[in-house]
């Protein structure tokens, strides 16, 4: 079924695409691999031991997608500081984390992001340009983190920041510049969720 | 020697107990894993990951994925700070909004 995974006997998933679906997929997990960034390796020293041992930054990122990726581990709503000295104690916390957390974290979203590049990639369009996608069990959790990270993106950059949001999204007239972001957003929507019931254990 | 029955498993008890109100519960007090709530994680996928990492049972995933939903927060999680890191780091890694924090019970 179009737009829908389906899970496949003895593990795994199936799905139809058609060209412009595999397209848009891939668009989207590329401007997810560069807004992540370039792994070490790409600006690597020629020491290999300096790359492993390597720390990551330690202030938030600017951007509000990356930050919503790489959130701070300590604080929060309901959990905000009473005093300023617990707000830099917070602060301190946080900035120890992302040094030793996010370096592994991005290369994990890296990660999943290519594997859904790779497996685009690998498909062999019919005539018609579309293609039947079929995952793995492992494929099938890369493919549902991808496509989370993906919708968190679209989502910070369409302001999503309560339940609200989303039904005004769903209401927005046709002719809004943000029409076709909310239809990717909303249509990735389908997929993970109908991927995760392949995966509910 | 078969005649020893003194009362010492009484004395043995009681300073067991008086061990308990004093003992210091400082170092131990547990931290917590606290997942956030989110408009772009789909109830389904949180639930999915509660299950997955945690091997919570569907009800207590469920359970804790309402809570998230409705009351904006929920503990999904408590022990050391280091286990709590890694539960944070594992739930950024699965696009969950979670933070850690000494338990002030």
């Amino acid at each position: 079924m179009p737009g829908h995974f389906e899970p496949l006997p003895g593990g795994g998933a199936a799905v139809a695409l058609d060209e412009v679906e595999i397209s848009i997929i891939r668009s989207l997990a590329v401007q997810l691999l560069e807004l992540i960034g370039p792994g070490p390796a790409e600006n690597a020293s020629a020491d290999p031991l300096a790359e492993l041992f390597a720390e990551g930054p330690s202030e938030p990122p600017s951007d509000p997608v990356l930050k919503r990726l790489f959130p701070d581990a300590y604080g929060g709503p309901g959990v905000e500081a009473d005093t300023p000295e617990q707000a830099e104690e917070q602060r301190a916390h946080s900035a120890e984390f992302r040094r030793f957390t996010e370096n592994d974290l991005r290369a994990g979203k890296r990660e999943n992001a290519l594997a859904v590049i790779r497996s685009l990639d690998a498909l062999t369009p019919g005539g018609d340009g579309g293609a039947v996608l079929e995952l793995t069990a492992g494929q099938s959790e890369q493919w549902l983190r991808a496509l989370n990270d993906l919708r968190l993106a679209i989502g910070s950059r369409l302001d999503v920041v309560d339940e609200e949001d989303t039904d005004l999204l769903y209401r927005l007239p046709d002719e809004d510049p943000r029409k076709p972001m909310v239809m990717a957003y909303l249509w990735l929507g389908g997929l993970q969720e109908t991927l995760v019931a392949t995966l509910m254990p | 020697m078969g005649d020893v029955t003194a009362p010492a498993p009484l004395e043995i008890e009681k300073t067991e107990s008086a061990e308990e109100v004093f003992a210091v519960p400082e170092p131990d007090v547990p931290w917590v894993t606290i997942v956030h709530n989110d408009p772009v994680n789909l109830m389904s996928y949180v639930t999915y990951v509660f299950q997955t990492y945690f091997g919570y049972s569907k009800d207590k995933a469920t359970k804790l994925m309402m809570d998230v939903h409705h009351k904006g927060r929920a503990v999904v999680s408590s022990g050391t700070r280091e286990e709590m890191e890694r539960d944070v780091q594992a739930m950024h890694g699965y696009g969950l909004w979670a933070t850690l924090q000494q338990d002030r019970k």
